[in-house]
């Protein structure tokens, strides 16, 4: 069964019923948006359970079809573990945000703009979600870049015409950054297409097809800077807060956890694997801007008055772990680096409805137009104080073992800049403690403000929409081991792509697959 | 001799002691998604899963015991966590075991407590979830048989405390000593996650059999560095200075919660800790063991002085916590004797503090929750069994011969003099504090004349937090002489923690140092009485000595912290927030701005973003015509 063409065409026929709706069916349109996102969701877990856990093949669920035969492009697709979950977080998150947006269109909430079209704004989530299965299964790389840059067209209208006060600036430069870094990764995409020679983009070919290491550098570059930006790393980072905090909620779930997860998935898939040299040159920079960049999110973000640039300021530090966990290249860093991207899509994702839930009810983003809603609204407060500790990473919550995993990965590494940097990431669990707690002292502890005395808790559509993900964060938190036994193989792969092998911790004790746990 | 082997064990209670955690876990889960429609049982519900988890303790306990000593260590495997790096499972054996029955044991009274105690408050279900989730995590802290495993308990009590402290979070004071509890904590646990880090690239494993049993030789300095991080860590959790400042705060929350968490258990996980860890990162006579020692010297005196000023009675019974876990932690630097009298006092502290605390909660419940002792006086005829059960708690915590704290404590003091003159004498001094700032509560509460708010009408508490009471001072009455007497405890603990070379010392009950200690105790007290006993007690405080002033505003630790850490901090957050805006962000904005061609900043680009659309397609264009050109003549 042809899996991911159809995970693929599911949505955007979806969103083409959505969109050819009679105008005023703007309930059906949801409610067919729901329904698709959910036959997607349905069909990618059904694809999961059939993923062969040990094949030793690279890829599962490979179609190719030719496309630009005089270029040698394909329509390439087929997945790895990396890949899968990836897919599967886009898939599990989409039917969440379709469901926490219901009212986000319609102009009923306070902050909200002038009304547009409410089913184009489902229609977009549903080619949103078909371009986000569409980059992670991609085995083309020509195919990726379409992908990639494709992504920006959906997200671009949702944030330019559904966003906050200050959208058009936001969205003007959401887009102005992220062109700029796949315009980059064009020009390396056909130098990588030149200089291999093997008149193909497909991936796997192109692995170990450019050597000399001049070269690589240049074309590691191009890639990781469309990346960097991506993801985004500091110091590319400034786009996000603006475009995470204009957007509506459901978009900046969607951007922030999964879209830009495309950048830290392209450097673990493409740079790593396609200039293995070049990655090992340039990772002394990666790393040091990655540390930095874990740092000053978390001290910047600690300053925010905005809940959602305060979120958006933590997910660039989290990306500043994410990304160390992919350079520091041991078989722990990755993995813990790839669950840490699903993990971070979960938590994130729910802190950033919760805020777009108080903001409904509220009318303002400001923390400080907040105060003591734990009093009058138990659950939603709750439910944000859980979200908030998987932001700071509180064991038995999912992040943890997301970054524990990069932390002592990177730590393994027995290197001045390795051990370092990963003691300076360690710092980060201090600096989170900080910038949630005291967010959430300041909205939902204290004396209940004026202000939001008439709030309102959770209705039933609201706790449908966030208890899937508490459920997520707390199950993957206690035992991530399904996940992790689909994500370990592919990085075992990527690791020997790139010519690296775990050093056992201690000389003489464990291997690379067998750490020594249990003895 | 070295502590027995670990070995794998299934079946049996002791395979399944798991449901020690689990049930009140369940529990928790249970109230907290059950939500209002659980108010009306919810309390039971909690105090029968504390209960329950309580009977699997006891009954694991005898099975334990039922197997040769040499035998009495066993790994119980549960489910792989993180493949390949963590398995977790749950190490039974004498110390942990100890502990579980603390936890279980003291935590239930302290549950049934609190039926009483939060009666009149609406969120006591909320309480009671919280209490069992504090249960289920400090027993995943004790039990586990991998620092992972120990480390997730240890944030999982700081998320309880954080919880617990804040519980009447609508009071800003109760919402900032949560808050700063839990940062304060992260301090510490930085040290404890890099300790495993570093644990794990040195033993390649991060199981307690891994490492203890290990074959490697690692180098001295990289265990002295592991237990240097490892007692930060400790430092933290136990209010140890100089991560003590968060203790004396989380007194906001309600009493009960600081006589089981902030007495009783979860500030003792440190000592925990170092003394798990002790025989390899924590051998005596090591640097890590020193260090240990004076945090221990530094804090049990520091938490005296504090103890001697305090008006408040809570915040005085904090202070004590403090000195008393320093002196655990003081025992725990000095080997296999060491451990048993620091884990000893550990235990008998349990009972007798949780008795003291819950003691003034009484009295507090009696007086509207007044906790100035200025406002207190001649409550021992209003308050007839408060005012015997926490005679009996002052008497077995200032060392009141043949109590329980006489025997500990002084089996403290006896084991560092003989190793330390310096530390032991100076913990013979602390004793003297001790018997000061304690009687100075009890004349102040108990005795004098009546100094009570003109609303007040003391009446003695409901049998449901009286019986606790009496039950844990039967604990502070006994409990020492039969753990310390022939060896007892020492000989049970020592397959988990080693025994001392020469065998269980015996008991010599009129030594010099414990001689002067007496002496020491009897002139605190009789300074007591001359003070607060003898003369009346002024209502308001007087403005008192610099020395009053410095104990009164906790030595200055928390004027420190604001100098030395948050107000630099906030600096730092306002200077980064104001160059991420400006110079970061305006930079790009200026160079975007060049780009489009636009005059002016793109903020003022709202209707022309087709045309800058436009250009940067443009520009792309040429990037990419350039780029091809270039890379046709690589």
């Amino acid at each position: 069964m042809p899996w991911l063409p159809i995970l693929i065409a599911a949505p955007v026929l979806g969103a083409v019923g959505v969109a050819a709706l009679p105008k005023g069916s703007d309930k059906a349109a949801k409610q067919l948006a729901l329904a698709v996102s959910l036959v997607v969701l349905a069909l990618t877990l059904a694809m999961a359970f059939q993923f062969p856990l040990e094949s030793g093949k690279r890829f599962a669920f490979e179609q190719t079809y030719s496309w630009i035969p005089s270029f040698g492009v394909h329509f390439g697709v087929g997945v790895d573990g990396i890949a899968l979950v990836m897919i599967a977080l886009s898939a599990v998150l989409v039917p969440i945000v379709i469901l926490a947006s219901w009212h986000d269109a319609d102009g009923t909430g306070a902050e909200n703009p002038p009304k547009r079209s409410v089913k184009t704004y489902f229609s977009l989530l549903l080619v949103l979600e078909a371009m986000m299965i569409g980059v992670f299964a991609a085995t083309d790389v020509f195919l990726f870049y379409v992908f990639f840059e494709a992504m920006l067209i959906p997200m671009y209208f949702m944030i330019g015409s559904y966003g906050g006060a200050q959208r058009s600036y936001a969205a003007v430069k959401f887009l102005l950054y992220s062109l700029f870094g796949g315009l980059l990764m064009l020009v390396a995409v056909i130098a990588l297409y030149v200089t291999a020679g093997k008149n193909t983009f497909m991936f796997p070919e192109l692995i170990g097809a450019v050597t000399d290491p001049g070269v690589q550098k240049w074309l590691f570059l191009g890639f990781f800077i469309a990346f960097a930006i991506k993801a985004p790393l500091w110091p590319f980072h400034t786009w996000l807060p603006d475009a995470a905090a204009q957007a509506p909620a459901g978009a900046a779930v969607l951007l922030v956890g999964v879209l830009d997860k495309v950048g830290t998935y392209g450097m673990l898939r493409l740079c790593l694997e396609l200039f293995p040299q070049a990655a090992k040159d340039f990772t002394p920079l990666v790393i040091i801007l990655s540390v930095i960049g874990i740092v000053y999110g978390a001290i910047v973000a600690i300053g925010q008055t905005d809940m959602k640039r305060l979120i958006a300021y933590t997910s660039i530090s989290h990306f500043g772990f994410i990304a160390m966990g992919v350079f520091a290249m041991t078989s722990n860093a990755q993995a813990g680096a790839t669950l840490y991207m699903v993990n971070h899509g979960f938590s994130t994702g729910a802190l950033f409805l919760i805020a777009g839930f108080l903001i409904y009810r509220r009318g303002s983003a400001r923390i400080d137009d907040y105060g003591g809603v734990q009093k009058i609204a138990p659950v939603l407060a709750g439910a944000f104080l859980v979200s908030g500790l998987s932001g700071l990473a509180l064991p038995g919550l999912s992040s943890f073992v997301s970054e524990f995993m990069v932390l002592i990965g990177t730590y393994q590494r027995d290197e001045v800049l390795f051990v370092t940097s990963a003691i300076i990431g360690t710092s980060g669990v201090i600096l989170a403690a900080i910038y949630i707690l005291w967010m959430y002292k300041r909205v939902a502890n204290g004396p209940t403000a004026e202000s939001v005395s008439g709030m309102k808790d959770l209705n039933v559509r609201e706790k449908l929409v966030i208890a899937p993900l508490l459920v997520l964060i707390i199950g993957l938190g206690f035992y991530p081991k399904p996940v992790l036994d689909v994500i370990n193989p592919a990085v075992q792969h990527t690791l020997t792509s790139v010519g690296v092998q775990d050093q056992p911790p201690v000389a003489g004790v464990g291997q690379a697959d067998e750490k020594g746990a249990g003895n | 001799m070295e502590p027995a082997k670990i070995v794998e064990h299934a079946g049996g209670v002791i395979g399944a002691s798991w449901l020690m955690i689990a049930l009140p876990l369940l529990g928790a889960a249970i109230l907290l998604l059950g939500g209002r429609r659980t108010d009306r049982w919810g309390h039971l519900l909690g105090v029968a899963m504390s209960l329950a988890s309580f009977v699997v303790a006891v009954v694991t306990f005898f099975e334990l015991i039922g197997l040769p000593g040499g035998e009495r260590r066993r790994a119980v495997g549960l489910f792989e966590f993180i493949p390949g790096l963590v398995d977790m499972g749950l190490l039974i054996d004498p110390l942990s075991i100890s502990f579980a029955l603390l936890i279980t044991g003291v935590g239930s009274l302290i549950h049934i407590y609190s039926i009483g105690y939060m009666s009149h408050d609406p969120g006591r279900r909320r309480f009671f979830s919280y209490l069992n989730l504090f249960v289920a995590a400090m027993l995943l802290l004790v039990l586990s048989h991998n620092y992972v495993g120990l480390y997730i308990g240890w944030e999982g009590v700081g998320l309880a405390s954080y919880l617990l402290i804040g519980f009447w979070q609508y009071k800003p004071s109760a919402a900032t000593a949560a808050q700063k509890a839990f940062i304060v904590n992260r301090v510490g646990d930085f040290g404890l996650a890099i300790g495993i880090f570093t644990i794990w690239t040195t033993f390649g494993s991060v199981t307690f059999q891994g490492v203890f049993e290990s074959t490697l030789k690692p180098e001295q300095g990289v265990l002295t560095a592991i237990g240097l991080l490892l007692l930060l860590g400790a430092c933290g959790k136990s209010a140890q200075v100089p991560l003590q400042s968060w203790l004396l705060d989380a007194m906001e929350g309600p009493t009960p919660v600081s006589a089981l968490i902030h007495a009783a258990t979860m500030v003792t996980a440190g000592v925990y800790l170092v003394v798990r860890s002790g025989a390899v990162f924590f051998p005596e006579g090591s640097t890590a063991a020193l260090f240990a020692a004076i945090v221990g010297t530094v804090t049990l005196l520091a938490g005296a002085i504090i103890g001697m000023a305090k008006d408040d009675i809570k915040k005085g019974l904090a202070g004590s916590t403090m000195s008393q876990i320093g002196y655990m932690m003081l025992g725990a630097a000095f080997g296999p004797v060491g451990y048993a009298f620091a884990i000893g006092h550990l235990i008998t502290h349990g009972f007798f503090k949780a008795n003291l605390f819950l003691g003034a909660g009484s009295v507090m419940h009696a007086m509207n929750d007044e906790v100035n002792m200025r406002r207190y006086g001649a409550l021992r005829k209003a308050l007839p069994v408060t005012f015997y059960t926490f005679l009996i708690g002052y008497l077995a915590i200032i060392g009141f011969p043949l109590l329980s704290g006489y025997f500990t404590k002084d089996g403290i003091i006896e084991t560092v003099i003989h190793h330390n003159e310096v530390l032991g004498w100076l913990a013979v001094l602390g004793a003297g504090l001790t018997g000061f700032y304690m009687s100075r509560m009890v004349f102040m509460t108990f005795f004098g004349e009546k100094r009570w708010a003109d609303d007040a009408h003391p009446h003695e508490s409901p049998a449901v937090m009286t019986i606790p009471l009496v039950l844990l001072s039967i604990g502070s009455i006994f409990l020492g002489g039969y753990l310390v007497l022939g060896g007892r405890f020492m000989t049970f603990l020592g397959p988990a923690v080693g025994m001392p070379e020469g065998g269980v010392p015996a008991f010599h009950p009129f030594t010099v140092p414990g001689l002067a200690t007496l002496a020491l105790v009897a002139v605190g007290a009789a300074i007591a009485w001359l003070r607060y006993g003898r003369v009346p007690v002024p209502v308001t405080a007087p403005r008192g000595s610099f020395l009053t002033t410095f104990a009164r505003r906790d030595l200055y630790g928390d004027a420190l912290n604001e100098s030395l850490f948050m107000r630099p901090g906030q600096w730092l957050t306002r200077i980064a927030v104001f160059f991420d805006n400006r110079g970061v962000d305006g930079l790009v904005n200026g160079l975007a701005a060049g780009i489009g061609g636009t005059s002016g900043r793109l903020r003022r680009v709202q209707t022309g973003f087709a045309r800058s659309y436009a250009l940067s397609i443009l520009f792309g264009a040429a990037v990419v015509a350039g780029a091809l050109l270039l890379v046709g003549n690589l």
